[in-house]
């Protein structure tokens, strides 16, 4: 555990220059081939478009409300990529690069905020890479993928030495989240069990209107250790650092070293949701501050300092409004749910009042087509 | 704090299911006829855990699971740290990840910090996946009065659980039914709160273990009457019991029905009584005002109208914290109680 804060490979400007604590991370860079270098570019780039054809989908009115990743590209791709396969992962609600690492269709984030669902994607589908549901109330998930985590444990799935069988349980949440209760429980039980959990901070300074410095008077990445859980901080518009440190800490956490965490500082560039108005709370300078911080910005110019040319980037950016106009597409067709679906899974077993109310409904809405047939009779 | 091994797999060989009990119907007390079933869904299931706060070593502050760490293990009788939205929450993952916990909450006052985790998760996970998943969790409940604790340690908070959808909410009011209907909330894939009635944990019943489990909503009829019906759950329904012998020497035939199930709630043979009595109060430890009493009233108007000779009446705390313990007798309905409201509906 260093106490020199913060992990960065690359500096603001592109180039390669790690910080000293970035040093013991470094390894971790030497396994990635040139084509998962521009995985991660592909990837923060497409949904930095899809997030902004989402918005754009929620201001013509086809969503109820949208919550734009904008700005936090690079701690989420990198983060992700850290995971192997058998890792789960438990987001939060703004984490939709992690869902397209994870290999979810993206129109299922897109469902969910037009309300046709409360879900979206079923976990248990192996395609969907062990991306469990969003949760919209803030840091319960964090219990969750603890309990989730103890099941590893009790599945012998942690500590074998096998890369193949071990496995971990990533947790995304945010800067208002620390603050939960829910939060301080989950390093309090992971610690107390040792289980194979990584809690992974998107520090973007605010929750909604109030900065991180009313959350805490010191940096985030300080509060696990008080609970045991050892703790980095990096810079988490920076893929690399993102990707190195969460793979460390996965695997540390899946030899069965016990829980970790990693505060990622970041920004959010855009409203917290489409609801909110950032400018009656925030200073344009802090904007234009974090702008240059780009994560996609950054890591283009690193990209492209090691040879990668305008070919590479036209055909990303040809792949991003491709991706954007399937779901623009996919969206515009988007049916209501048929009204009875909502009885349908409140419960597991047969439930009384469920197949009661539904076949009320069912009677009461073919009330109407009756007295619509005797009319036209 | 007993951790578990993080680097051992647990819970490899299940132990051995032990032989029914002998003799075949023994007199038991309610938290031994809990133990029972526990330690039999433990057996039945290795997927079955145990966990809570002071439920290992010390066998919880009831001692309903005296002996079932030692029994079973520490990774299935699992001591946690002392916070309920955390034992509830990682309880949820457990479920997540195949495993069916059984919580025990130590006293219903304590409930509250693990609320949203009931309420917003556990209640709504299996409806938010689209039926990917189930929640298959029971919450042990300890509650409701005449043990003479301090505050938040009496409280009947059913009704709160009740009204959220997604929770079945169940409460035996036997040993027999305590055996039998924790084994078939351990069985449930839904999430089941399990209101169990402290005051009755310590008198003894006959516990059948022959027997076969009810359907965990069914209500059950204790006592054929044909003037009033007399309608509870939990302790009340041995107050209940009373009652109808103080109505029997009345002259007054009282038919008792134990709710068992308090969501969903059985209806069916609450109307047939109800048909054939033309009379219904019904009796709860738990305040009145929206209650599980005040539901099965209106319910009763609206299905039972034109059998009803009398308004149904309810017997219930009053609506105020509960008391300090030397007032517990006064807050808390007795037969009398009940019975001043039986001279009531059968003035009509």
């Amino acid at each position: 555990m260093t106490d020199t804060p913060t992990v960065q490979f690359l500096s603001v400007e592109g180039e390669f220059a790690p910080t000293e604590s970035a040093e013991e991370y470094r390894s971790y860079l030497d396994r990635l081939s040139d084509t998962e270098l521009q995985q991660f570019y592909r990837q923060m780039a497409v949904v930095r478009r899809f997030d902004g054809e989402a918005t754009n989908l929620q201001r013509q009115g086809q969503m109820a409300l949208w919550v734009p990743s904008h700005g936090q590209e690079g701690a989420q791709v990198g983060s992700a990529y850290a995971a192997r396969p058998q890792d789960h992962i438990f987001p939060s609600y703004r984490e939709h690069a992690v869902g397209l690492v994870r290999g979810i269709d993206m129109l299922a984030i897109v469902e969910l905020l037009r309300g046709n669902t409360h879900g979206g994607w079923d976990p248990a589908d192996p395609t969907n890479g062990n991306f469990h549901g969003y949760c919209l109330v803030i840091g319960s998930h964090s219990l969750h993928a603890t309990g989730y985590a103890m099941g590893l444990q009790r599945d012998g799935l942690v500590g074998t030495g096998d890369p193949e069988v071990d496995a971990a349980v990533l947790c995304y949440f945010g800067d208002g989240a620390t603050s939960q209760g829910d939060v301080s429980e989950a390093f309090v039980f992971s610690a107390s069990s040792q289980t194979p959990n990584v809690f992974f901070l998107q520090n973007n300074q605010w929750a909604i209107s109030v900065p991180v410095s009313v959350q805490s008077r010191v940096p985030l990445y300080l509060r696990s250790r008080g609970f045991g859980v050892p703790s980095v901080q990096i810079d988490g518009n920076d893929v690399l650092a993102s990707y190195a440190v969460t793979a460390k800490a996965l695997d540390d956490a899946r030899s069965g070293a016990g829980p970790q965490f990693i505060e990622a500082l970041t920004y959010r560039i855009g409203a917290h949701t489409t609801s909110d108005d950032p400018t009656k709370y925030r200073e344009n300078a802090e904007q234009e501050f974090w702008v240059k911080r780009d994560p996609i910005v950054r890591f283009e110019k690193y990209l492209r300092g090691l040879g990668e040319g305008d070919a590479f980037f036209d055909d990303v950016r040809t792949e991003a409004d491709d991706f954007a106009a399937d779901i623009r597409a996919r969206t515009l067709v988007l049916e209501a749910p048929p009204i009875g679906t909502m009885f349908d899974h409140v419960y597991s077993e047969p439930h009384p009042v469920m197949t009661e109310q539904k076949l009320w409904l069912e009677r009461y809405e073919a009330s109407f087509q009756e007295s619509f047939q005797e009319e036209q009779a | 704090m007993t951790t578990v091994n993080p680097s051992t797999p647990t819970s490899a060989t299940p132990p051995a299911t032990p032989p029914a009990p002998a003799p075949a119907v023994q007199e038991l007390p309610m938290a031994k006829a809990l133990n029972l079933g526990l330690a039999k869904a433990l057996a039945d299931d290795p997927k079955v855990l145990l966990m809570g706060e002071d439920i290992g070593r010390l066998g919880g502050v009831f001692r309903v699971t005296e002996g079932l760490q030692a029994q079973f293990g520490a990774d299935r009788v699992v001591d946690t740290p002392l916070a309920e939205s955390g034992i509830i929450g990682t309880a949820i993952g457990l479920a997540m990840r195949g495993y069916r916990p059984v919580c025990e909450i130590q006293f219903d006052g304590f409930i509250w910090p693990g609320f949203d985790q009931i309420t917003s998760q556990l209640a709504k996970l299996t409806n938010r996946g689209g039926g990917a998943f189930s929640m298959p969790v029971v919450i042990r409940v300890p509650y409701g009065g005449h043990i003479g604790a301090v505050e938040h340690h009496q409280e009947s908070p059913e009704a709160y659980f009740a009204h959220t959808a997604g929770l079945r909410v169940v409460s035996p009011s036997t040993p027999n039914d305590a055996y039998w209907m924790m084994q078939e909330a351990i069985r449930s894939n839904d999430p089941v709160m399990f209101f169990e009635p402290k005051s009755r944990y310590w008198p003894k019943g006959p516990v059948d273990f022959t027997g076969s489990a009810a359907p965990l909503h069914a209500s059950r009829v204790g006592r054929v009457g044909s003037d009033v019906t007399l309608l509870a759950h939990g302790a009340m329904v041995s107050v209940l019991m009373q009652a109808a012998e103080i109505a029997d020497a009345e002259g007054i035939s009282v038919e008792v029905i134990d709710l068992r199930s308090i969501s969903p709630i059985d209806y069916g043979p609450i109307i047939d009584s109800v048909t054939k009595t033309g009379r219904l109060v019904v009796a709860q430890e738990a305040s009145g005002f929206v209650s599980v009493g005040s539901e099965i009233a209106a319910t009763v108007a609206e299905r039972a109208f034109y059998s009803l000779q009398a308004p149904v009446l309810r017997v219930a705390g009053f609506d105020t914290p509960f008391p300090p313990a030397k007032l517990e007798t006064v807050f808390l309905p007795d037969a009398d109680r009940v019975m001043e409201a039986v001279d009531r509906v059968m003035a009509y």
